[in-house]
């Protein structure tokens, strides 16, 4: 048999984030977009939270919920495949994306088929399944309008609920009309337009593919039901129109019964769009002759996922709904959109699931938790209270420890350890106070100190530091009142 | 009522007239003032960098210098939540029962909690006769919360033009070590807040974090803006020509 090594493809080194974030920095049409999309975003739903009389019990029944699913994982587990066995479908474990790719690409190539449609998700991206799937020759026809975009773009998605979140309506207008000529759309761009043209062309896709891919929102683990909310209805096309379904979700999805919906249900809408119901709810429970797929496998996918479940600190990152609330309240986010984030994992919340996932030994991923400046706006809106910024905290001491094991220390950490020893003692501080206050004076001219040498020359690439004045509060102190 | 005050290692240095100005205020409103000589740095720095060993050494020499029993008062928003929020943490993460209950015994305030909900007072006599706007600091608002508290010690001050900061809320884009590894999302955060303090019309913009001031003013100072930096302390020990 051909075909290629469902190994797949290795995906292309990442820069730090603070390299990748430069294009995006310097784009001025990126930046209007972001800006606009997410203070619309915050706008919406702030006010959604602020009707809900009952918010935070909600978020507090989220986090509490969330937090019961991930202790009891493995029973909530082994009651989801029974469940879903009984319903007449097949649970695939997958312990690693390459592992997860071979089974979705052995599926796919069982049943003949040489198109798939695909509705989005992001656990589909972790594993690379696109270009897996291409790999094979099988074409993937992505059926959620911004995917499409991305797809006619050849871009990389960018934000976790539109991952065209980084191209204005006049971009995506184009880029329709470029690749579906029959049903183009106006050229300004009018949402309602580019929905309609999309649809005409999505139709006779759906009724003649095969097989349908999706991701999952929630699993329930009582009744073995997938449950994917939606705003376009692609997804419960896919769920219900080809004959084979499968469906690829991470074990972090599992919520123990149906009942934990009605709090998920209420948080999920709310914090994404700002709706208090999102258009599409769909939940699919195996398989019903006579309906919808006849075959119906549902592939679950740790790849990492376990080994961030026993780090108490971080295993908060797979409560996760996957709202994007953080990411619209992130200044971060704001100003450099989700590519710097990399593939798969964008915003506050990719910087604390990708290194979690893919460990820190790569310097890119162990730049991911410093792209923040822990200023909190993410957890003060998360849905499911992930104390994002403890975290990312609790990170950076993981990436300092891994570092620590290197033969030769980093310049940043001889400076840090040498600071430690010496503030660590008041006679040694005080020394190295006086001292400094001396060096720093020689480098300024009018009270300011314009440039700076070794790690903090990058402090006055755009910014001035006063220079300190000659007598520290100390000496004053000293002087003054003993 | 005697307090210890602990000054942030960022202030002693560069920013002593925040320490100089606390002292002033709390002696004018009647109270003992003392500064603890064993004290550096609450450890921020090394815990938010990630060197939570080296954060765990400084915790403990802080906690010992403050062990006296006096309450301690941080006229930084950001060490009085390293040392309320963080040093139990840090104790967690180094193992150390004994830096957790030393955490636990010491009683820290912000300088404006410690105002308004121990003295008890919103007018301190200051009189400041500028135009200032109040830049709510991130540490301040979220990990302390000290709400409208510094608000409301400025509305009450007299002369002054206080006039409201648009985004106020939105992080300045210090950081600290971020200010560094992420220079340029760094400025592009600084150069909204500034834009937002250059529409106020102010002369001075004043917060209660000497590192967001360092951050904000020394954006101001680079572009020759004209505005002022000030520590809020710096206003309250303001006193008129009565
Ligand atoms: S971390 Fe919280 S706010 Fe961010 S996407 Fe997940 S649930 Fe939403």
């Amino acid at each position: 048999m051909t075909g290629p090594a469902p190994g797949g493809p290795v995906p292309p080194p990442m820069p730090k984030f603070a390299a990748a974030a430069r294009p995006a920095l310097a784009d001025t049409g990126l930046r209007r977009t972001l800006r606009g999309a997410t203070a619309t975003l915050r706008e919406r739903t702030a006010a959604a939270a602020a009707e809900t009389a009952d918010w935070e019990d909600l978020r507090e029944a989220g986090r509490a919920v969330g937090e019961g699913a991930l202790l009891g994982l493995d029973t909530h587990l082994e009651e989801l495949e029974r469940a879903v066995t009984e319903a007449g479908g097949t649970v695939h474990w997958a312990v690693d994306a390459a592992d997860a790719r071979r089974v979705v690409t052995g599926l796919v190539r069982e049943t003949g088929a040489t198109e798939v449609v695909k509705s989005a998700s992001l656990a589909t991206r972790e594993i690379g399944l696109n270009d897996a799937l291409a790999g094979m020759g099988v074409t993937v026809r992505d059926t959620a309008l911004a995917d499409m975009a991305v797809q006619f773009a050849g871009d990389e998605p960018s934000h976790l609920l539109s991952a065209a979140a980084h191209r204005d309506r006049a971009q995506i207008g184009e880029l329709f009309r470029r690749e579906m000529p029959a049903a183009g759309p106006d050229p300004a761009g009018d949402p309602e337009d580019l929905a309609a043209a999309a649809r005409a062309h999505l139709r006779e896709r759906f009724l003649r593919a095969q097989v349908a891919i999706t991701g999952a929102n929630f699993l329930v683990a009582e009744t073995g039901t997938v449950v994917v909310v939606e705003s376009e209805g692609n997804a419960r096309m896919c769920l219900t129109l080809p004959e084979t379904l499968i469906c690829v979700a991470g074990i972090d999805k599992v919520v123990p019964a149906w009942d934990d919906m009605e709090v998920f249900l209420q948080l999920l809408p709310r914090s994404s769009t700002g709706d208090r119901m999102t258009p599409y709810v769909s939940s699919w429970t195996g398989v019903t002759p006579g309906d919808g797929p006849r075959a119906f496998h549902l592939v679950l996918l740790d790849n990492g996922r376990t080994r961030a479940l026993a780090d108490e600190i971080g295993r908060a990152a797979l409560r996760c709904i996957g709202c994007s609330a953080c990411l619209n309240v992130c200044p971060v986010y704001e100003r450099t959109g989700g590519q710097p984030y990399g593939p798969v994992h964008p915003g506050p919340i990719g910087a604390i699931l990708t290194p979690q996932l893919r460990g820190v030994e790569s310097a890119a991923v162990a730049s991911l938790p410093y792209a923040s400046t822990l200023c909190g706006a993410c957890a003060d809106v998360c849905p499911v209270k992930i104390d994002i910024p403890d975290v990312l905290v609790h990170l950076r001491g993981a990436v300092v420890e891994s570092r620590r094991r290197r033969p030769v220390p980093t310049p940043e950490m001889a400076l840090m350890r040498g600071l430690a020893w010496t503030m660590a003692d008041p006679r040694r501080h005080e020394t190295a106070l006086r001292r400094g206050v001396r060096w720093a004076r020689l480098l300024s001219r009018g009270g300011r100190i314009r440039r700076l040498p070794g790690l903090l020359g990058m402090w006055t690439e755009a910014r001035d530091l006063p220079a300190p004045p000659a007598e520290s509060f100390r000496a004053w102190w000293n002087r003054t009142r003993r | 009522m005697r307090v210890a005050l602990s000054v942030a290692c960022f202030d002693d240095a560069l920013f002593p007239g925040t320490g100089r100005a606390v002292t002033a205020l709390l002696e004018r409103l009647g109270h003992e003032v003392t500064f603890p000589p064993g004290q550096t740095c609450c450890g921020q720095i090394h815990w938010t960098s990630g060197y939570h060993r080296e954060a765990a050494d400084l915790a403990r020499a802080y906690t010992a210098a403050f062990a006296g029993g006096d309450v301690v008062v941080a006229p930084s928003a950001s060490c009085a939540a390293a040392v309320r929020d963080a040093h139990p943490k840090i104790a967690r993460a180094a193992r150390d029962p004994g830096l957790a209950r030393a955490a636990e015994g010491l009683a820290v305030y912000e300088l404006t909690e410690f105002l308004v909900d121990v003295l008890g007072v919103v007018d301190v006599g200051a009189y400041f006769p500028h135009r200032v706007t109040y830049h709510p600091s991130c540490q301040s608002l979220r990990t302390l919360g000290i709400g409208d508290r510094p608000l409301r010690l400025l509305r009450a001050v007299k002369g002054i033009d206080l006039v409201e900061l648009p985004a106020a809320q939105e992080c300045c884009g210090f950081g600290g070590a971020f200010a560094m590894k992420n220079a340029d999302v760094s400025v592009a955060m600084v150069a909204d807040k500034i834009r937002h303090v250059r529409e106020t019309g102010a002369d001075v913009v004043c917060a209660v974090d000497g590192s967001c001031l360092a951050h904000i003013g020394g954006a101001l100072s680079r572009l020759r803006s004209g505005v002022r930096t000030m520590h809020l302390a710096e206003i309250l020990a303001e006193t008129g020509p009565s």
